[in-house]
């Protein structure tokens, strides 16, 4: 923004002082105002355009990053806005979206790659490392296992049904085009989203 | 969406049916409520529940869940019988005059074809038009001939009259009757109305006919193609659209192409079923494009490695020999045909009816991987949640990796909402602990597959190996690489049309729009209908102008919105066959002498003039809207009202054929509806205004809002059976129990349904066993495992439940 909202505020505050009060003889009440005021707490965060992470209005959000200020501390949301330049919600947000700082920060977003091995009865932090070979693993030996090159006519079919995918629907357009690529390049069927559900 | 949601503004009259934009679409419904503050528009809504939508409405009219066919079939009838409709619009734009064959029929709640020992049509000949010895469509303009297609449609809704309806549907004769006449107010060209609607309509075994019939009411009004008209699917999440466009769907592949079936075995057999020749004189019929969308597809996929010589590639994709949808995969896994299994940001414990199957068939699988931001049931399927999820650890041999992503403000890309507009999003802020993209994760899945089959060899490595990955960094595709992969390049120098001496576009350039895909092999482009919206000016979805110059809220230069940034689907139709505005009011794109002028991009081409008669629906064969369906349909050619799976009453048209006949019931599920006598109570599932699926329960202030689990019921139900605001009720269904609090409420009147009395309760879908929110029974456990004839989409709209006062859960809150 070319003014920041504290810029405005004394602008505005001067505005005040040489119109209405200004004319009722409080000269320098709008200064007063403006120097009362304590820096507006989104001056230092960083504003960035986003849509709404929930259903399929896709309302423009703003959302505000800020650090704490300490050395090499990475920027958090602190705030999320309705974007009110955006024509389809105009700034407005519902509860959902209004709420969708908490989404961000909720205690149940998962922080670590986790695996449970059979028959046990919690999850135990692994590396990533280990969970993607293994999965490639464990992937690669039931499609060699499962993989149906013809069918019973002799047909190149080129399938493998004994593994699906369900594919996320808030996930980009970027994301879901490659897991489509990646998917269907495996001969994977029992590819489905949200979509029908 | 046909339209859009701004456009919503420009109706005059509002039906909101099977759907509760204020409530699910808050933000959306601002758009209803500009249209009745500064349109003076009427809203309707019609619903088994006074909701908050109902709560601002000018009408509303109570209905029975899954009987919106019959009271949109009365409504046709209404509008046939009374002169109500726009006839020049019906005459030049539908398929009215068509003359559909001889031997059509429909009898007994059957139409012609069927098998009863297959249970679906297996002869669908009959139900497409007489042709000519040329291979067109034989037409009587006068509508005289008894087999045009509105006079089968004449006398298939006659049944459906307004006494009907009451008995079916339970809507006073009274209420429906002005619900008819304020829509017959639109039928002229001067004013419009717009349907909005979600999963109120489609999660029904007829959910696909429900939309179709509202479709048709369009057509007969003469509402498609114009400003403040159309049919609009409100849709849910917030890429549910552009993943579907991206077709993460068992038998498509992006852009609304088709997978190949195991009888298409060759690509010119593939073809010879897409020829799409016109079926009318003169008529562009656009999927005659089809060749060139699908081998830019391909080059997209699969690169250098898809060539003429191997036909593109076609074999490196999978050919089907039956739907692999989420019904059927959840069957697959009960049945123990499946070992493995991704959930990618889909929680499918909690998304697929009757949770008792699905927990069995994660249950039986050999591994499943949880790709997701947050804690999940499906994670946690093994875990015991006490009655909540009574599982065993020790006995589930499902080895579960749960994977975390970032989401929301932590990476980039653009997503597609339910009016098609592409708006990009910017990243703020890294993921927590070590979450990872979605990108991320599928390209580390692809690249040890890939060098896996590279190493080892192994079943077809010949997909996997060949498939495009050029990216900077092959482990961490940037967004914009991908988006300029979807919107496709020149991979050669492609000469002009109007003079092959010169380059149109250089080799490596990105595709202005589809117009110039090839079928040749020189252009990629993985999804036809985004093409354009990365070119040599840019990222369009980035577009952040918000200008709107002919105030009828086109937002041209917002974002991008597919096709070729049409913002209003059909809008020729916005024209009379002359090409001139059907009303001041309703201007939107005309002809000017040479060209289709307007705001928005024409849905034509730009400078076909009228007089060539070419049709405004150019993705149909025959350039018209369909009254008559053709063979598009699997459960019939008309709408025709069945009964739910869970059936309240025998069909009063047809007592024999109750239920939709052409419906997919799994062997395992033979046993799994319920009855009358048993479960004489009529339940439907809805959303809340303060949560979000399955999310925001995670989210302290909407779990503070709507903290748990509960069961709204009416008034003189809660009486007969004893219940107060805030007891505990046991709702149970064929399928299962759950517990939950009473909310008593006068949003929910009994109704009169073939002359019975009928108790309509519903249940939030909101809550489960992880969450910030109270433990609570998922409410699936409720619900019937079978879907729609046409897309299988899970009936959770309507369902037979009988309720009782009961005692309090064993066991009481706890978080994750």
């Amino acid at each position: 923004m070319a003014v920041t909202r504290r810029q405005f505020m004394k602008v505005s505050a001067a505005g005040l002082a040489a119109s209405s009060v200004g004319a009722l003889g409080f000269i320098g009440a709008g200064e007063g105002l403006a120097a009362g005021v304590r820096p507006f707490r989104l001056e230092k965060a960083t504003e960035t355009r986003n849509t709404c992470p929930y259903c399929a209005v896709a309302c423009g959000v703003l959302v505000y990053s800020a650090t704490d200020g300490t050395k090499d501390a990475k920027p958090k949301l602190i705030h999320v806005e309705g974007d009110s330049d955006n024509p389809i919600n105009r700034g407005t947000l519902c509860p959902r979206g209004a709420a969708s700082l908490g989404f961000a920060h909720s205690p149940n977003r998962l922080q670590y790659p986790m695996h449970r091995k059979p028959g046990t009865d919690k999850f135990e932090r692994v590396t990533w490392d280990f969970a993607m070979e293994r999965i490639a693993k464990l992937a690669k030996e039931d499609r060699d296992k499962n993989f149906v090159a013809k069918n019973r006519d002799g047909v190149t079919v080129n399938r493998w049904l004994t593994t699906g995918f369900f594919a996320g629907s808030s996930c980009s357009n970027e994301a879901g085009y490659l897991t489509y690529k990646a998917i269907r390049s495996t001969g994977i069927l029992a590819l489905e989203d949200q979509a029908r559900i | 969406m046909t339209n859009s949601w701004n456009d919503i503004k420009n109706a005059d009259v509002v039906l909101i049916m099977g759907g509760n934009a204020a409530e699910a679409h808050p933000c959306g419904f601002k758009w209803v409520t500009e249209a009745k503050a500064n349109n003076g528009a009427k809203l309707i809504v019609v619903d088994p529940r006074f909701t908050r939508s109902a709560a601002v409405s000018d009408l509303y009219a109570p209905i029975r869940p899954g009987t919106d066919i019959a009271f949109l079939s009365g409504v046709m009838r209404y509008l046939l019988g009374n002169g109500k409709i726009h006839q020049e619009y019906v005459k030049a734009f539908t398929n009215a005059s068509y003359i559909v064959r001889e031997g059509f029929k429909f009898e007994d709640g059957l139409f012609a074809g069927y098998d009863a020992s297959k249970k679906s049509y297996a002869d669908r000949s009959t139900w497409d038009y007489e042709f000519d010895d040329q291979g067109m469509a034989k037409v009587d303009e006068t509508l005289r001939h008894p087999r045009c297609a509105i006079n089968l449609l004449k006398a298939h809704v006659e049944r459906y009259t307004p006494e009907m309806v009451e008995r079916i549907c339970g809507t006073p004769k009274d209420k429906f009757l002005k619900v008819c006449e304020l829509m017959a107010t639109t039928a002229n060209g001067e004013r419009s109305m717009t349907s909005l609607y979600a999963l109120g309509w489609t999660q029904h075994t007829t959910g696909a006919q429900n939309i179709r019939s509202m479709a048709m009411i369009q057509l007969l009004l003469g509402n498609m193609g114009i400003p403040g008209g159309g049919v609009n699917a409100l849709r849910g999440h917030s890429n549910v659209q552009g993943i579907t466009d991206f077709a993460l769907l068992s038998t498509s592949t992006p852009g609304y192409l088709v997978l190949p079936t195991e009888k298409e075995t060759t690509f010119a057999d593939y073809m010879k079923s897409r020829a799409f020749k016109p079926i009318r004189p003169g008529q562009t019929s656009f999927w005659q494009n089809y060749r060139k969308f699908f081998v830019s597809q391909q080059k997209s996929l699969f690169g250098a490695a898809a060539t003429k010589a191997n036909d593109w590639a076609y074999d490196y994709l999978p050919k089907f020999d039956t739907a692999y949808d989420v019904l059927k995969m959840v069957d697959m896994m009960a049945g123990g045909q499946m070992n493995g299994l991704f959930c990618q940001g889909l929680n499918i414990l909690m998304a697929a009816p009757n949770k008792a199957k699905v927990h069995s068939g994660l249950s039986k699988l050999k591994w499943l991987v949880v790709i997701d931001p947050l804690e999940t049931e499906t994670a946690r399927f093994w875990e015991n949640h006490g009655e909540f999820n009574n599982a065993d650890p020790k006995a589930i041999q499902t080895e579960v990796f749960q994977l975390p992503t970032t989401a929301y403000a932590e990476d980039e890309g653009s997503f597609t909402n339910s009016s098609r507009v592409i708006q990009w999003h910017w990243k703020a802020v890294d993921g927590p602990g070590q979450s990872r993209s979605d990108i991320q994760i599928i390209a580390d899945l692809h690249s040890r597959l890939r060098a896996l089959y590279a190493k080892e060899g192994g079943a077809f490595p010949d997909a996997i190996v060949n498939t495009t990955w050029n990216y900077a960094k092959p482990a961490h595709p940037e967004p914009v690489e991908l988006l300029k992969e979807i919107n496709g390049y020149a991979l050669e120098d492609l000469p002009d049309p109007a003079d092959p001496t010169k380059v149109m576009l250089k080799a490596g350039k990105l595709l202005p729009g589809f117009a110039v895909m090839r079928d040749d092999g020189k252009t990629s482009g993985a999804c036809w209908i985004y093409t354009g919206v990365y070119t040599e000016a840019g990222n369009m979805a980035m577009r952040r102008d918000a200008s709107d110059p002919t105030g009828l809220g086109i937002h041209p230069n917002w974002g991008f919105s597919w096709p070729a940034n049409r913002r209003l689907l059909y809008n020729r139709a916005s024209a009379d066959p002359a090409g001139k505005a059907w009303s001041e009011r309703k201007k939107y794109i005309t002809w000017n002498g040479s060209r289709w002028v307007g705001g928005d991009v024409p849905d034509y081409a730009p400078t076909m003039a009228p007089d060539k008669s070419v049709g405004p629906f150019i993705m149909n064969q025959e350039g018209t809207a369909r009254l008559f369906a053709r063979t598009a349909m699997p459960d019939g050619p008309f709408p025709e009202h069945y009964e739910p799976m869970d059936a309240f009453i025998a069909n009063p048209l047809h007592p024999k054929v109750t239920t939709n006949p052409a419906v997919r019931v799994f062997a395992a599920d033979a046993k799994s509806f319920g009855t009358p006598d048993k479960f004489p109570i009529v339940a439907t599932s809805y959303r809340l205004a303060e949560h979000f699926h399955y999310w925001t329960k995670n989210v302290h202030d909407n779990a503070v809002l709507q903290p748990e689990m509960f069961v709204e019921m009416g008034e003189r139900l809660a009486k007969a059976k004893g219940i107060q605001n805030g007891d505990w009720v046991e709702v149970s269904s064929q399928r299962g129990k759950i517990k939950a609090k009473a909310s008593v409420s006068k949003r929910f009147r009994p109704i009169m349904v073939d002359g019975k009395p009928c108790d309509v309760i519903g249940l939030p879908i909101h809550y489960g066993f992880i969450g910030l929110t109270r433990k609570s029974y998922p409410l699936n456990t409720l619900t019937p495992p079978v879907g729609d004839a046409s897309v299988n989409t899970p009936e959770y709209k309507a369902f037979l439940v009988d309720v009782k006062k009961t005692t309090p859960p064993a066991s009481q809150p706890a978080t994750v």
